[in-house]
């Protein structure tokens, strides 16, 4: 006879064959992520190259004019490194101060209730679409940006960068919330019991201690605005200069965007390589995510 | 008052810093509320019947957006149909096959990668890959291919989350009485995780509606009316975020462009109202 399991009704050699079936299935499809990742790097370094060799790495890294279409056509994409550097740098600056204050209003400082309301702000924030953000930015900011300086036009490095800061708010905030919230009650109240004020604890034991989490908060900020497309076409003008705050821009992600639905040909091995240049920022800043969250979490 | 007695150098200090803090918060609250605000009371107006319930005619010269509802909604269905048995099943390895560690690190570490690819490289993967490659047109098909790749981590995550919370001793329970892995997974570990699961495919069907990038040069910005599911499949349809975009861009016409970015804010409010409220049935069991 052979061996009955009473629990499930069927017998044990089906049941083994099932098993292993669904222990396949699952490593199969626990596999995915990785052959996705590996596919599309990949893809993008094998489609990306040729161009580059044609043109000439430095040739294509350093160049300063991009004209990709006419009977003349020049590849260099450094104003786009420059502009993607530059108006992430710019996020940076305006919306770290206010993210971190932020999220040490939401950790330390609010009571409960408040710290709910504000939380809500950020999740919403958070949860509306780059296209509302750009849209928004180009109807409001950039007739004020365009008023307040003067300009002949508002869509420009600097009201990318005002977007961008706006938009990397809600990532930066609740990963530094989540450091400031795990800092150990002990050291914040040895530091009330040598006599220092809530405001000198939060900054001088708080926020040191949760440096690791919070500088993981930036770094995801960088990701963001480095890779954020639709809202940056919108209101960045998107002309191919070499950035300047005041004039209109074109960054690594709207290069490939402006010409992605039209280009054929050599010009689109172009955008595969600046795909590529872009994917390379982006997996440096994986790397160092990683690394700062794991060290986050030993600390 | 304690803080009376300390020098004015570290009373003004903590008070200029206090106010930053609460200048900062109230600067999100106020950005939070004042692009809601102005975006419905620019957009509302602009909502009526005939927008929501018919399409764009050249012909009327009028403009609906019931053709691109529709689009996002088959994009959505797709996309999970897709999404989810990939990204449970990949959360269920790891949670409860894997053994090996490295493994578990490796695919942690590809997860986080893919949901820090920006959404135009996923644009032009889709376009090269899908269209390109596998010979599709710009569809919902295509778009529906792309997208799954791209909110796969956060489904992989989410469900990840949802399977830690279930005790270990509900496993050795079932295991006590016989079950085998297989069993358990389908009847105990699913089942009590089911809440967890659910905020994850809120989550990414925000996602999907909130994209844009990947979406308009992968399933295209059509706008004529298909109702058949398997027809729009293989139509080039443009999803509600992505004609906010060339409505705004290519028409011109902002009051479009408001009425539909005021229907995407309040989806993202109905969907966060969701994420919330599974949320408090969940601490509730």
């Amino acid at each position: 006879m052979r061996p009955y399991n009473a629990f499930l009704g069927v017998h044990m050699k089906t049941k083994n064959i099932v098993e292993k079936t669904m222990q396949a299935v699952f490593f199969a499809l626990g596999m995915v992520t990785i052959i996705a990742v590996a596919t599309i790097s990949a893809f993008l370094i094998i489609n990306g190259i040729p161009a580059i060799r044609e043109i000439g790495l430095w040739a294509f890294l350093s160049g300063q004019e991009w004209r990709s279409t006419g009977a003349n056509p020049a590849f260099g994409i450094l104003p786009f490194i420059l502009t993607s550097i530059y108006s992430t740098i710019g996020a940076i600056l305006i919306g770290v101060p206010i993210g971190l204050m932020t999220a040490i209003f939401l950790a330390k400082v609010a009571n409960p209730r408040l710290a709910a309301v504000v939380n809500t702000a950020v999740e919403l924030l958070a949860g509306i679409p780059s296209v509302v953000y750009g849209f928004v930015g180009m109807i409001v900011l950039v007739p004020l940006v365009q008023r307040t300086f003067a300009l002949a036009s508002g869509a420009i490095l600097l009201s990318a960068i005002l977007v961008l800061s706006v938009m990397i708010l809600p990532g930066i905030i609740s990963v530094s919330r989540t450091a400031l919230a795990a800092v150990p009650r002990e050291y914040e109240e040895a530091s009330f019991a040598l006599g220092a004020t809530k405001t000198e604890t939060i900054f001088k034991v708080s926020v040191p201690a949760a440096k690791s989490g919070i500088a993981a908060g930036v770094v995801l900020g960088i990701g963001r605005a480095i890779g954020e497309v639709m809202a940056v076409l919108m209101v960045m003008g998107n002309v191919p200069n070499m950035p300047n705050l005041f004039e209109p821009a074109r960054s690594l992600t709207t290069a490939i965007a402006m010409e992605l639905s039209y280009a054929t040909g050599f010009q689109r091995q172009t955008l595969l390589s600046i795909g590529l240049v872009l994917f390379c920022f982006i997996m440096m800043i994986n790397l160092i995510l990683n690394f700062a969250l794991k060290r986050g979490y030993k600390a | 008052m304690k803080n009376g007695r300390l020098p004015l150098k570290r009373r003004a200090y903590s008070g200029f810093l206090m106010g930053l803090i609460g200048l900062s918060a109230a600067i999100a609250v106020g950005l939070i509320v004042g692009l809601i605000g102005y975006v419905f009371y620019r957009g509302l107006g602009h909502i009526s019947w005939e927008f929501l319930s018919t399409a764009r005619s050249a012909l009327r010269g009028t403009i609906g957006i019931l053709p691109n509802i529709l689009f996002t909604l088959f994009l959505i269905i797709t996309t999970l149909a897709i999404v989810l048995p990939i990204g449970i099943g990949a959360a269920i390895y790891l949670n409860e096959y894997a053994t090996s560690r490295r493994l578990v690190r490796i695919i942690e570490f590809a997860t986080e990668t893919l949901a820090g690819i920006p959404s135009i490289i996923y644009a032009l993967v889709g376009v090269l890959l899908f269209i390109q490659g596998l010979g599709l047109r710009v569809s919902i098909l295509a778009g529906a291919l792309t997208l799954s790749i791209l909110s796969l981590p956060t489904i992989v995550r989410t469900t990840q989350e949802a399977l830690r919370t279930v005790p270990v001793s509900y496993r050795e329970g079932a295991f006590a009485l016989g079950a085998t892995k297989w069993y358990m997974i389908r009847t105990i570990i699913l089942p009590s995780s089911l809440d967890g699961i659910v905020t994850g495919v809120i989550l990414a069907v925000g996602r999907m509606v909130g994209e844009s990038a990947a979406l308009l040069f992968t399933a295209g910005t059509g706008y004529f009316l298909v109702t058949n599911y398997f027809e729009a499949l293989h139509a080039s349809g443009g999803t509600l975020s992505v004609m906010l975009f060339v409505y705004a861009t290519e028409h011109g016409n902002f009051d479009v462009s408001f009425a539909i970015a005021s229907i995407l804010i309040f989806i993202v409010l109905l969907l966060n109202f969701g994420v919330k409220l599974v949320k408090r049935k969940l601490r509730r069991i």
